[in-house]
């Protein structure tokens, strides 16, 4: 079993965004011979996740592995069980609240921008703009560097570091929303919507289904910012989180509990109540008056998608690149691979294939659309 | 448009009644015209834009991006303007001030030639968002499907202006787009418009099923009793030259039954039912009516194969005088003297049946002389006609008790030869509040139609499927939106099993209702009241 300092040294260098190829790469004691390795050897899938042979470690492995980088806390990429664990504060902090203290045996942070060796292999971690405390993982060895990207946003979020792009070799990317089809609208109009909605019908509870970690606490956000001041009830589900946010400085204004019993079918009329997507049309809402459903989801641009669950107000908001987002950002990166998981491969793929860009799907599993 | 084009997106998710008439009602009270009268004329069906084509869309979509890509897109969305919409590769922003409004919009629409469609179609997407670009679409290729009725439409004008929805249908057909004398009326800046057109639909009296303990309550000498007809229900109207024929939803149907609409004049307003054949020879039944309906030609051979004819049974307007508020004896009066004139093989009288005792009218519904009647109709003696569905004056007892018009809500792939046809239906009846109706599945039925329905059936499964369950497709079914089918069963058990509480022995669907609005299909209280006896 792993015991002891489970990640390597430290240094303070921070990797410069020039081209890859002419970087001056100084890190780490023990620096592989410097010569051009293939990607593959760098990182490649196994039943467990994306590994790296010569580091040593897995990043975002869906089964219990002796080392872990995590790129942040939503639980298809943060799971409980591993023997150390190398992440954000952020995220470290966040699966702690959801797995207990002993989610892992030890656990290292990593913050934005600084390099960590591990067995001659450089890992650093920057922001990607999905949820707080999420991170692009940039692994780098032999002047190859790859940066796995998580999940990641370009469209701006009050709640997290903005998405920071990194030069690399390859790039992989996810690919949620990788179909021309999503094409994420302005945020602040979505939540118009919704506040205009409260004018229009205030004698109905509007429940917006909302992911518990990241979703919930930004559209709560973006209402505080598009002028609603009113009380808004939370689920118990997103309570402790919710908190967590408010005590990293992030402004929600005035949450109250929603899960109360008494005042079947008659609380909180004209008001919100954010809860988890699960709840949309379950029992848990017939507390509340009329109940208008709400569902804050990229998957939402698509009429079928919002019908299928008895949506009544769709909210497009993702935490997920869109179309444009993707596309923008594989240019950025300067990189001459793209590797493309979870979600819709193929399209982005073609994109790639289209613009001279090395494309392949990487096949990872146990990845799911995490309520998005 | 953005206005519009929101309103359409919330009408077709909100599944309450009262809350698609705030949406309009709020939409008609906010928007200025002429665009809230454009809109009005896209819910009620009012437009219709030949020149463009979906194919032609796509041909404009695919000059724009790679093809492969684009079937990647279609693939996942389903549904091809929502498609094109999402994928149209429209300028960084649109700007709102730039974006056209929904009266451009359709001025714009109703001018172009099939020549000049592409360019303009293309220069209205570049300037819309994607649900803007959803509607426009729908509009110009006459896809628009929200689950709103015109009746729903009309409902939310009257309570914009505090008037009866009866005043709005009556006024319906003599208004023109975008329909600002209407709204200023209803804002109580004008009068009521002059209905400047001739002919108007007259909104119709429609009949309650007759109910467990109903008639032991009504006393049959206050009544009189008709022959319920299989056919379907018509208002023939002819004034100051202009002659039409309406559905009992207000759809002219002129043009589908030109040798009808040949064969009266004068100044009047007939009630009665639609049949095929020659009164004089003969009745024919309602599978021969169907080569009439749902065409909007008709062939000299077909007119020769299957005449149709009208028999009466009330008049609402005569030589100047509306009649509707005299009581049905008095319009019955005029009635019999009007029908005799006109064209004997086009038109004749519903007859009236007699009886002194319900027990008798029983066992006349139950043994009618006919085969292509259906039952009986109840009429008191003293009602004025009154728009809609009151309860009391007018009853309908039918036949066959054991027959119910359900929804369509699942349909599943059959075996051997039916196997690419969806071919087992389940179905459907209403439930819940008038404004909350829920559907309740009350049994499956897999034959009873032919061949050629089947194929029919079949198309309109795949066009207006939800959801796809391996060899199950679930199918629209709301009440703006839906098909109905005639079940005949041969009785009914309780059962435990269906959330219904009841399951149908034998259910066969015995006819397609093309015709009948969802909404009207039976409730569950017709099922379980059954079941009493
Ligand atoms: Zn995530």
């Amino acid at each position: 079993m792993f015991s002891g300092k489970p990640f390597g040294g430290r240094s303070r260098l921070m990797i410069e965004n020039d081209t890859p190829d002419k970087r001056v790469f100084r890190s780490g004691k023990k620096s592989l011979s410097f010569r051009r390795m293939k990607p593959q050897d760098l990182l490649h899938p196994r039943p467990e996740g994306l590994y790296c042979p010569p580091g040593d470690f897995f990043i975002d492995p869906v089964r219990p592995v002796d080392r872990a980088l995590i790129t942040h806390a939503h639980a298809d990429h943060a799971r409980a069980g591993h023997s150390s664990v190398l992440a954000t504060r952020e995220t470290l902090d966040i699966m702690r609240l959801r797995y207990g203290k002993d989610f892992a045996e030890s656990r290292q942070t990593a913050a934005y921008g600084e390099t960590i060796d591990l067995g001659g292999v450089v890992v650093s971690f920057h922001p990607a703009g999905h949820v707080l405390g999420s991170a692009q993982i940039a692994v780098e060895a032999n002047g190859l560097r790859i940066v796995a990207s998580g999940d990641y946003k370009r469209h701006l979020d009050a709640t997290c570091a903005p998405f920071e792009p990194v030069r690399c070799d390859v790039f992989i990317t996810e690919a949620t929303f990788g179909l021309p089809v999503f094409v994420h609208p302005a945020p602040e109009a979505e939540t118009a919507r919704l506040i205009a909605s409260l004018a229009q019908f205030p004698e109905r509870a509007h429940i917006v289904g909302a992911y518990s970690l990241g979703k919930a606490q930004r559209i709560i956000s973006l209402l505080r910012a598009g002028g609603h001041d009113a009380p808004i009830l939370i689920h118990g589900a997103l309570a402790k989180i919710s908190r967590y946010y408010q005590g990293q400085g992030i402004r929600l204004g005035r949450l109250e509990p929603a899960t109360v019993e008494e005042g079947a079918g008659t609380r909180a009329a004209g008001q919100i109540v954010v809860a988890p997507p699960s709840v949309l049309g379950d029992r848990w809402t017939r507390r509340f008056a009329d109940p208008l459903s709400v569902f804050a989801s990229g998957w939402m641009r698509i009429r079928q998608r919002a019908r299928q669950r008895g949506v009544e107000l769709p909210l497009i908001l993702s935490d997920h690149a869109d179309w444009n987002e993707l596309t923008a950002t594989i240019r950025e990166t300067g990189a001459g691979e793209v590797w493309v998981t979870h979600g819709r491969e193929e399209a982005l793929v073609r994109w790639c294939e289209l613009n001279g860009i090395a494309a392949r799907p990487l096949n990872l599993i146990g990845y799911e659309d995490e309520a998005e | 448009m953005r206005r519009f084009s929101e309103l359409l997106d919330r009408l077709v998710l909100t599944p309450s009644r009262n809350g698609k008439l705030r949406l309009l009602t709020d939409y008609f009270a906010g928007v200025p015209d002429p665009d809230r009268g454009h809109a009005l004329a896209a819910l009620t069906g009012g437009l219709d834009f030949p020149s463009v084509k979906p194919a032609m869309l796509r041909a404009l979509v695919m000059e724009r991006m790679d093809e492969v890509l684009f079937a990647y897109s279609y693939d996942y969305v389903g549904d091809l303007a929502e498609t094109i919409s999402l994928v149209w590769p429209a300028p960084e922003s649109v700007d709102e001030v730039e974006a056209p409004a929904l009266g451009h919009v359709v001025e714009t629409l109703s001018r172009v030639s099939r020549s000049d469609a592409p360019t303009v179609i293309a220069g209205l997407l570049d300037r819309l968002d994607p649900s803007a670009r959803f509607a426009l679409i729908k509009l110009a290729t006459g896809g628009m499907r929200i689950g709103v009725s015109a009746r729903l439409a009309k409902q939310a004008l009257a309570a914009l202006g505090g008037r009866d929805v009866g005043e709005i249908e009556e006024l319906w057909h003599g208004l023109e787009q975008p329909y600002e004398t209407l709204f200023a009326w209803l804002e109580g800046r004008a009068g009521k418009p002059e209905s400047a057109a001739r002919a108007l639909f007259r909104p119709v009296m429609l009949a309650h099923p007759v109910g467990e303990g109903d008639l032991e309550r009504l006393d049959p000498a206050e009544y009189v009793a008709e022959w319920k007809w299989d056919g379907i229900r018509v208002q023939a109207v002819s004034e100051g030259g202009v002659k039409r024929l309406y559905s009992r939803t207000g759809d002219d149907i002129s043009g589908a039954f030109p040798d009808l609409v040949a064969a009266f004049g004068g100044d009047v307003a007939l009630d009665g039912e639609l049949l095929v054949g020659d009164p004089i020879v003969r009745t024919g039944s309602f599978s021969d009516l169907q080569q009439r309906l749902n065409r909007k030609t008709v062939s000299k051979r077909m007119l020769a194969d299957y005449p149709v004819f009208m028999r009466c049974y009330d008049l609402l307007h005569w030589e100047g005088e509306d009649l509707r508020q005299r009581a049905f004896e008095e319009r019955r009066a005029v009635l019999e003297k009007v029908v005799p004139a006109l064209d004997r093989h086009r038109f004749d009288l519903s007859p009236l049946v007699a009886f002194s005792r319900w027990d008798e009218l029983d066992g006349l519904r139950r043994d009618p002389p006919h085969p292509v009647i259906e039952g009986v109709m109840l009429k008191r003696r003293d009602a004025v006609y009154s728009p809609g569905r009151p309860k009391g004056p007018w009853f309908k007892w039918k036949r066959d008790p054991f027959i119910v018009d359900a929804v369509l809500m699942y349909a599943q792939r059959g075996h051997g030869k039916r196997s690419s046809y969806y071919s087992d239906y389940t179905f459907g009846v209403w439930a819940g509040a008038e404004d909350d109706l829920q559907l309740v599945p009350v049994g499956k039925a897999y034959f009873g139609f032919t061949d050629e329905e089947l194929k029919l059936i079949d198309k309109y499964v795949r066009d207006n499927t939800v959801e796809r369950f391996g060899p199950v497709r679930s199918v629209r079914a709301e009440p703006g939106h839906g098909l109905v089918l005639e079940v005949a069963f041969e009785g009914l058990n309780r059962s435990t099993r269906h959330k219904s509480g009841v399951a149908m022995r034998f259910p066969r669907i015995s006819r397609l209702r093309w015709d009948k609005p969802a909404a009207e299909a039976d409730r569950i209280e017709t099922l379980t009241a059954l079941l009493a006896e």
